[in-house]
């Protein structure tokens, strides 16, 4: 039993470790980051931006000499994935955002990852250099062409080491096959193909065809006037590459098998939770629409994020969740100024720890929380400026509703609603997660002994 | 927290009054927060579907929303002309239909079954429209069901008036595949900053209430923008057609 994995809450006190982006008080809008993800080893961290840009960080090997500086991460690549694109036939832009990044497994020494806009997904190679070639023949050091004339003698050209160089580049372009925005890409646990959602579709791909794909999924009604429900998010079960899941608009969730038909319209299973008539209102179903859904590590549960709650569903039992967390349900009374002012359809996720033990998930005024599924117990944290001292470690924040406040509280009224954690990623094996705010990305660590 | 100085006739509970009713004006508080949520809705449905990328999720559940609204209004029978043409300046008085207002024998304590018509109390209409004008105004540029009763709107268009609501929002969902770049995107281009700021909101939506129910169309039909509203029948006509032709391809 590591230390670090699947600790309890109460064992965990989390710490500041790093900070990256700007402190500008003014955040353009192209360095908002809209996804992040570690890769399969946690060695890598991968975070894209509203400029199409992605930004992977590397952790650096640990040292004796700092034990405290428990694995870093730098920068170790920057490219840009995706540039602004127009439709001519729409008349409409295609945002160059970055909605998500998958990483591939690692198969060689070269590293893999899936980036996607609302329209083309690509696949990307992250590679590194760290040798040329030197002693051509027929051309100098600077690359010119020499004068065959001149050329009396013949070598063999040597691998001289170099300074480290990490190249990242597009191996496959898969587009020209969302009509609607992709919300989702997944990587099936074959390792040979992945799916791409958008709001009325999922696509099914092999990596090595970028021509072609398998519609799977088609919830589009004939008639356009009868759409009441769309696709938010959807993906493979870790360890069968049959199954998949999907969520809607609705709050519900569909389980899907590809053995049973090509175009998986009906749903193996159906999870849906019937609802509560003394919570009815006209939010009611704004409030229950999925904005993610994740399988656990074991396979065995699928987690969803609603406006105000997360729910872990047992994959045998469709009929109600197994476990409800209420994330900020002191919201549940402003409904209708964040239906006014759209915060009601911001798009949170949600993220498993290495051990399925606790879950994670943003909230506003950059407050993120975390539930520990084993005590029952649940924290509210920070990500801010202010708390970024080097390994401090976080204190709990808490919102009072109305009445007294105490000292540390914040009441509901003074949440800043412009400040949103929608993105958050847990190293795959260990106590570390990073934290999308804004245009900042935070890294914090459980604390060390 | 999210309104400057502007009293709020939301759902929020803590504007709650509907336990404390004194009288007539307190009668139709349900009423006036879920036409408030109407008109709210559609002005969101129109406005996302003038923006360059609309967000189809959101404008789905908008419209469910509207139908659900629409649906207990027509079951309750408070259902009449609701939203019409609101080109230019959209007046303030005209914020609550008459004929909600109208409603003067709610049950007290539920509030929300309106068994019968009651008489018409002019002050307390004044009353009502003023206080409902200060939550948002309707630059609402869907298509209403004509209400031959006593409609205090004045039709100004009364040529636009093609069908009844449902086909109003079908004409949504068909534009929503087809955006061009409005005025109003300047309007969404700060919206982080402008969230909470229900000022700002309102005032970018005044000013664009020029947009009637054509405008938006008629940047398909025709890029020479005439805004002359006897064309829009034969626009829409038109629009109908390249919208076929586009959601085919």
């Amino acid at each position: 039993f590591p230390a670090g994995f699947g600790s309890l809450m109460q064992d965990v006190l989390w710490c500041f470790s790093q900070v990256k982006g700007t402190i500008d008080i003014g955040v353009t809008e192209a360095d908002i980051i809209s996804t992040v993800e570690f890769n399969h080893t946690g060695e890598l961290l991968a975070t894209g931006d509203k400029g199409g840009r992605v930004v992977i960080f590397q952790r650096e090997q640990e040292s004796k000499n700092q034990p405290h500086r428990r694995g870093e991460y730098n920068v170790y690549s920057t490219f840009q994935s995706h540039e602004p694109e127009f439709d001519y036939l729409k008349s409409l832009e295609i945002e160059e955002k970055i909605n998500k990044i998958r990483w591939l497994p690692q198969q060689n020494a070269a590293y893999f990852l899936l980036s996607t806009n609302d329209k083309t997904v690509k696949l990307w190679k992250v590679s590194e250099r760290d040798k040329r070639p030197e002693g051509y023949n027929l051309k100098d050091e600077d690359g010119r062409l020499r004068d065959p004339s001149m050329i009396t003698m013949l070598r063999v050209p040597v691998l001289r080491p170099m300074d480290l160089m990490v190249e990242a580049t597009p191996r496959r372009v898969f587009a020209n096959a969302h009509t609607y925005h992709i919300n989702s890409i997944s990587v099936n646990s074959d390792y040979e193909t992945y799916m791409s959602a958008d709001d009325l579709r999922i696509n099914l791909w092999n990596f090595e065809i970028t021509n072609q794909s398998f519609n799977i999924v088609d919830i589009k009604p004939a008639n356009m006037e009868e759409l009441t429900e769309v696709i938010t998010a959807a993906e493979f079960h870790p360890h069968h590459c049959n199954t998949f899941v999907y969520s809607s608009s609705k709050g519900t969730i569909r389980l899907c098998d590809m053995r049973t038909a090509a175009l998986c319209d009906r749903h193996a299973k159906f999870f849906e939770e019937p609802e509560d008539p003394s919570n009815r209102s006209f939010f009611s179903e704004i409030i229950s629409s999925i904005s993610d859904v994740k399988f656990s590590h074991s396979g065995r549960y699928i987690m969803t994020r609603d406006y105000l709650t997360v729910k872990v569903w047992d994959l045998n039992m469709e009929n109600r969740p197994i476990e409800t967390y209420q994330v900020h349900d002191y919201l549940r009374s402003k409904l209708c100024s964040l239906y006014e002012n759209d915060c009601i359809f911001d798009k949170f996720e949600c993220v498993w720890n290495g051990s399925d033990s606790v879950i994670m998930t943003g909230s506003y005024n950059n407050f993120f929380r975390m539930f520990d599924r084993n005590t029952k117990r649940d924290v509210t944290l920070e990500a801010s400026r202010e708390n970024s001292k080097p390994r401090a470690i976080l204190k709990p924040r808490k919102v009072c509703m109305g009445g007294k406040r105490r000292k540390d509280e914040i009441s509901v009224d003074s949440l800043d609603f412009s400040k949103k954690i929608l993105h958050t990623a847990w190293h795959p094996s260990e106590n570390i997660i990073a934290v999308a705010a804004t245009n900042n990305l935070y890294i914090f660590q459980d604390k060390v002994n | 927290m999210f309104v400057r100085g502007l009293k709020r006739k939301c759902f929020d509970g803590e504007e709650d009054i509907e336990g404390t009713l004194a009288g007539i004006k307190a009668i139709p508080s349900y009423n006036l927060q879920r036409q408030s949520l109407l008109d709210m809705s559609l002005v969101k449905l129109q406005l996302c579907h003038m923006l360059v990328e609309p967000n189809l999720c959101r404008s789905v559940l908008i419209a469910n929303t509207v139908r659900q609204i629409q649906e207990e209004m027509t079951q309750d029978g408070t259902w009449q002309m609701i939203n019409t043409q609101s080109t230019g300046q959209a007046s303030l008085d005209r914020l609550v239909s008459t004929d909600i207002l109208c409603r003067s024998s709610r049950d007290q304590a539920e509030g929300k079954h309106v068994p019968s018509y009651g008489t018409f109390n002019k002050d307390f209409e004044s009353d009502q429209a003023q206080d409902s004008s200060e939550t948002m105004s309707t630059a609402s540029s869907v298509q209403a069901p004509r209400n031959l009763q006593s409609n205090v709107w004045e039709m100004e268009n009364p040529q636009e008036n093609k069908g009844n609501f449902q086909k109003s929002l079908d004409q949504i969902f068909e534009t929503l595949e087809n955006k061009s770049p409005n005025s109003v995107e300047d309007l969404f281009s700060e919206v982080d900053n402008s969230y909470y700021d229900l000022d700002t909101m309102l005032t970018g939506m005044m000013s664009n209430t020029k947009m009637g129910h054509c405008d938006g169309l008629e940047t398909f039909s025709s890029p020479t923008n005439t805004a002359s509203n006897s064309n829009c029948k034969s626009d829409l006509n038109e629009l109908d057609h390249i919208v076929e032709i586009l959601v085919e391809s």
